[in-house]
């Protein structure tokens, strides 16, 4: 019986895990309005029960505005994680699949897009861009989409060789067959847990371009400007600008990351066990 | 002794073609950009009050207007000839920026490397040898939770406790305010880059922990450890004979392969002391739309990022006989 609960109380983490995400997500949109309001007579306030994260010296709500922010971070690392997964896996497949000449071409793309380093190539995709939200949105969609397509590739040609693919193609089955009742199975839950594990990277990249000054505009209540405009104040002694809104985007990805590995064990076949 | 410089030759080349690809694609990001560096440098208000002749000057310096396949074979000619422009914004030669730019940041980079690669090694090490312990668990919850610190925001942190409430370390810069050139010491130097180093430390640690702490553990379950084991090995015996050489290797790959992290890095951790470095200079340059020093703070981290992938890949070919002439994994 206690076997069975393990699983149980993982499914229910999981659960939890992802409705805490949501929460924070619609609370955000919901408070958008709120985290522009500016009241001079509340500014500079220190954490208290009314303002838990304390007020900046304009007057805004901290805590409105980092849930605002965390809110943003997620909608953003849904578009990019799950755009740069997909060419994570078409680019994976097609160099498994395609051939020698296929396969050294996404080398070679891998070998050259991690020959710049992330935060550098995001820094000149937005300044492709112009800067701003499309800017963030695709720098992050194009610079993490190698880890996983060298994971995609290894399983695809590892399952290319495996027993019951050579015998399913023996018997004459088509490529069509093989594809739906043998890869897709076994590759869609790679594919889900290399898209979770993505986010919290393309979280932290969007907030680290947005400190520099390269991501969503200032205007925007995003944690990566919260950040860069509360650093001028720390100086004056005002550290809740930089404690709380960092804190809540640490939780956010750690609870991506629990979300991932929770249902990486759920869906290996060999933790049915435990 | 031929074989090995087939392989070097062979990588050598392959890193050359690397940063000809590196060199295009930056170009054309920079060349795509619909960012006008006469506004953003000169101002809307300031443009406004000049006369056309003056802005077409400016124009010409900026680079305005100019195809961009043209441009780029006269700059790719340039550099090649070792002239790698005028940065627009420092008015100074780009290679001279540069130049002062990295002394500032090699040794940061090169401290934090070596303090995050022993730190992580051993780390790692005492997990995977005690996996499931006390020791394990710690170590590998570090580990997660500094993957998941945005490293701007522990830089932030360090630098409340440090220095705004000890007072004990510098605010920012690599040198103090106001003080001349020839009066810096070293003391001065090395107070203002403690804590970007030790903040590229603290983050580098987790992907070098994590991974020898993998390789730890299948060597402890190896059948020669097993053996050795039955013998009346101790387990800090076991550890000494063939879990470090086993796992030094792959550590120290590692280590190599992962330059452009800390690079990566350390242009968010320069940004947030004011540190004078490479990676200032790539945020400076991209904010100003200064293209010839973007271009070439790209050139000089790509070109940093292969040749730690070359000693990876040499070290491997080195070390382990089987990776010899064979191409890398």
């Amino acid at each position: 019986m206690k076997k069975r609960s393990r699983r149980k109380a993982a499914l229910s983490l999981l659960i939890l895990s992802l409705c805490l995400l949501l929460a924070v997500t619609l609370a955000g949109v919901l408070l958008r309005d709120a985290a522009m309001e500016t009241d001079f007579a509340r500014k500079n306030l220190p954490p208290s029960l009314r303002y838990p994260f304390g007020t900046d010296w304009m007057g805004r709500d901290l805590f409105v505005r980092t849930l605002c922010g965390l809110s943003m971070s997620i909608q953003i690392g849904i578009i990019t994680a799950s755009v740069s997964a997909v060419i994570a896996f078409l680019l994976g497949s097609a160099a498994a699949l395609l051939g020698r000449g296929a396969d050294a071409a996404v080398s070679w793309l891998i070998d050259l897009m991690m020959g710049i380093p992330h935060i550098l190539l995001l820094i000149l995709v937005s300044f492709a861009c112009g800067k701003g939200f499309w800017g963030v949105v695709i720098g992050v969609t194009l610079s993490h989409w190698m880890s996983l397509s060298r994971v995609i590739r290894g399983e695809v040609l590892q399952l290319r060789e495996s027993g019951y693919v050579q015998v399913a193609q023996k018997l004459g089955m088509g490529r069509g067959y093989i594809l739906r009742r043998h890869m897709v199975p076994h590759l869609f839950p790679q594919f889900m847990v290399g898209l979770v594990l993505l986010f919290p990277h393309a979280i932290l990249h969007e907030a680290s371009v947005t400190f520099l000054g390269f991501g969503l505009s200032p205007e925007q209540p995003a944690i990566g400007v919260i950040l860069s405009e509360g650093m001028k104040y720390l100086i004056m002694g005002q550290w809740w600008l930089a404690v709380f809104p960092g804190l809540a985007l640490v939780l956010v990805v750690l609870l991506f990351d629990l979300v991932g590995s929770t249902l990486r064990k759920l869906l290996d076949p060999a933790s049915i066990h435990e | 002794m031929k074989r090995n410089l087939l392989f070097l030759s062979k990588n050598l080349l392959k890193m050359a073609l690397l940063l000809l690809c590196v060199s295009m694609v930056a170009f054309f990001l920079v060349s795509v950009s619909p960012i006008n560096p006469l506004q953003a440098n000169v101002g809307q208000t300031a443009l406004g009050s000049m006369s056309p002749e003056q802005i077409q000057k400016l124009e010409e310096y900026w680079g305005v207007g100019q195809p961009p396949v043209e441009r780029y074979l006269a700059w790719a000619g340039d550099v090649l000839r070792g002239d790698m422009g005028t940065s627009l914004i420092y008015r100074q030669s780009v290679a001279s920026v540069i130049g002062q730019r990295l002394q500032n940041s090699l040794w940061l980079l090169v401290i934090a490397w070596a303090l995050s690669g022993t730190i992580g090694f051993f780390l790692g090490a005492v997990a995977g040898a005690n996996r499931g312990g006390i020791w394990d668990r710690l170590i590998k919850s570090y580990s997660l939770i500094t993957a998941s610190t945005p490293a701007f925001w522990l830089a932030l942190l360090l630098l409340l406790f440090f220095s705004v409430w000890l007072k004990v370390l510098p605010i920012g810069l690599s040198v103090p305010i106001g003080m001349e050139a020839s009066a810096v010491t070293l003391l001065d130097r090395v107070r203002h880059a403690i804590l970007p180093a030790l903040t590229l430390a603290i983050t580098g640690v987790s992907s070098v922990a994590l991974h020898t702490r993998e390789k730890m553990i299948d060597v402890m379950e190896s059948d020669y450890a097993l053996f050795a084991r039955a013998r009346g090995d101790s387990n800090w015996r076991i550890l000494r004979r063939h879990g470090l050489r086993n796992v030094l290797l792959p550590a120290l790959t590692l280590q190599f392969a992962s330059v452009g992290e800390i690079i990566g890095g350390s242009v968010l951790i320069e940004q947030v002391f004011s540190y004078p470095g490479l990676g200032q200079a790539a945020v400076a340059a991209g904010l100003g739309g200064d293209v010839p020093l973007l271009m070439g703070v790209t050139l000089v981290c790509a070109g940093l990022v292969f040749l730690g992938n070359l000693a990876a890949n040499l070290l491997y070919g080195v070390v382990d006989p089987r990776m010899k002439g064979r191409e890398s994994p």
